[in-house]
């Protein structure tokens, strides 16, 4: 065993003897931050859809009447859980639903649950901000030419607004990589819980949570480079091809497209 | 005889903003290939009327008919409206996640239900018809103001419109741009096509348009033929209008 102030002597220890746990622990927090991110994104992006929808004048009786309730629910939902701590949510969601429900969550359930319901609040509002920062002029252009309200939605206004709340979505997924942590409140075996764990073991805090330390930040660092990627493909190349390879062509229209209307139709 | 070749017909039409008097009491008929300018100053209610008879606005007053049929009354769904009715902005509104193709495609396959063969065919021959073939490919950002213009005018004609309105296109343009665009409205323009001009382009009103609508305060202060409106005004404030045009 190293000597108490022998510091890196500690690192190597514990990277030695509990090397498997940190890692198995670090798993968790990917695998619980990943998913609950992703099914988090799904919430918000539905519930931000839902709460964009317009009540127009000659829509029928019944969505006027439910789409203003299905919103007020919707925000209570978002109000709820994006004004009290996820700390206090794990709590108080795994241990009620047990003693009100007689709910016996799997610890990994309640986790995925937890951190999915609140990423979803929050990604909710990101979401509404994304299609309301959408120019109001693409929705006009996309009605213009017949497109329903869905279609338009799903054609030219959510793609964009996806591509504007990318580094919205980069930044939770790296808030849960991190916030995970407070699910050891519930017993959920993640990095910061077994950190501590073996810190306790030889009272090494410190070095402990150094070594945590340093897979937090390569874990948060390595997703937001991936999702930088994402961001660069999703804006598709910084030039493009002209569709001839004679320049004296480029300005005017070069091959002779028939006419598609002339064996359909004899009138304009 | 006559109804069938009217298009559009706009009846006591009025449009308030809160207690903001826009339109008041607008009569006007389109017909089967008329070239209609509406012109007058800004704030008139030009934009305002064009919008209202696609309905981007919902009209607070009187009807709009579309062969006959009130566009309002509900027996008309207001996308398949506007599927025949086409629609050219000042700011162009192209799909910016999409290229110039898909641009020209998407309402035909998304709307028309054409496969994705037929629509690039039209979509290609649209495109040539406007001078943009070659930029297929690019993403609006990448392209000029009178370039984006052009594939708006090839996108709404791609969906084969009854009429075509545009709403001010070169307002937003240079004067060399202005030249490309009223190029290709000019040709559209010989062959027929139905169109309903709001534009500050006096030469193009005078000289292409076939009736010419004169705005001012949210009324029709006057209209006629275009030999008419600029040669033998009759309004004052037509007058009065027009001399800022000629002296400039």
């Amino acid at each position: 065993m190293p000597q108490a102030n022998d510091f890196w002597g500690w690192i190597a220890y514990i990277l030695a003897h509990y090397g498997g746990s940190f890692l198995r622990g670090a798993g968790a927090t990917m695998l619980i931050s990943l998913v609950g991110t992703a099914i988090g994104c799904l919430i918000g992006f539905i519930v931000g859809i839902v709460q964009t929808i317009p009540v127009e004048k000659n829509d029928n009786a019944a969505k006027r009447f439910f789409l203003p309730i299905v919103k007020f629910l919707l925000s209570v939902y978002v109000e709820l859980f994006r004004g009290t701590p996820m700390m206090a949510q794990a709590m108080f969601i795994y241990y009620g639903s047990m003693l009100m429900f007689g709910i016996n969550m799997t610890m990994w359930f309640a986790a995925f649950f937890i951190v999915s319901v609140n990423t979803g609040a929050y990604m909710s509002e990101t979401m509404r901000g994304g299609i309301i920062s959408v120019d109001p002029g693409q929705t006009e252009g996309a009605k213009a030419i017949g497109m329903t309200h869905f279609q338009t939605m799903l054609h030219v206004v959510l793609p964009q607004a996806i591509r504007n709340i990318m580094p919205q979505i980069g930044n939770n997924l790296i808030i849960n990589i991190k916030d995970t942590s407070v699910l050891n409140v519930i017993g959920t075996v993640e990095l910061y819980f077994t950190t501590k764990t073996v810190a306790g073991n030889y009272y090494t805090y410190f070095q402990a949570f150094t070594i945590a330390m340093v897979i937090y930040f390569v874990m948060t660092f390595t997703c937001s480079r991936i999702l930088r990627y994402f961001e660069k493909r999703m804006d598709g190349p910084d030039s493009y091809n002209l569709a001839t390879t004679d320049t004296l062509a480029y300005t005017s229209g070069m091959v002779s497209f028939p006419d598609p209307r002339s064996n359909q139709r004899g009138n304009l | 005889m006559e109804e069938n070749k009217r298009v559009i017909d706009v009846r006591h039409l009025s449009k308030t903003f809160g207690t903001n008097v826009v339109l008041r009491d607008i009569n006007f008929a389109v017909d089967q290939g008329d070239v209609t300018c509406i012109i007058g100053s800004s704030g008139s209610g030009k934009s305002t009327l064009l919008r209202c008879i696609n309905l981007l606005e919902t009209p607070t007053a009187g009807e709009v008919l579309f062969h006959g049929q009130d566009i309002m009354k509900g027996h008309i769904d207001s996308a398949s409206y506007r599927a025949k009715v086409g629609m050219v902005f000042q700011n162009f509104n192209l799909f910016g996640n999409m290229d110039v193709l898909k641009n020209c495609m998407i309402g035909q396959t998304c709307v028309l239900k054409k496969n994705e063969e037929e629509a690039k065919k039209q979509a290609l021959f649209f495109l040539e018809k406007v001078g943009m073939a070659p930029y297929i490919n690019a993403k609006p950002r990448q392209l000029s103001g009178g370039q984006k213009q052009r594939v708006a005018i090839a996108r709404a004609l791609a969906m084969d419109p009854e009429v075509l309105l545009f709403d001010e296109p070169t307002s937003a343009l240079d004067p060399q741009m202005v030249g490309e665009v009223l190029a290709v409205m000019r040709t559209l323009a010989d062959e027929g096509l139905t169109m309903l001009v709001v534009t500050h382009e006096m030469a193009f009103a005078r000289d292409v348009s076939s009736h010419v609508v004169f705005m001012a305060n949210g009324v029709i202060e006057e209209e006629g033929s275009p030999a008419d409106i600029f040669g033998n005004p009759k309004k004052e404030l037509t007058r009065e209008f027009l001399s800022r045009f000629r002296n400039g």
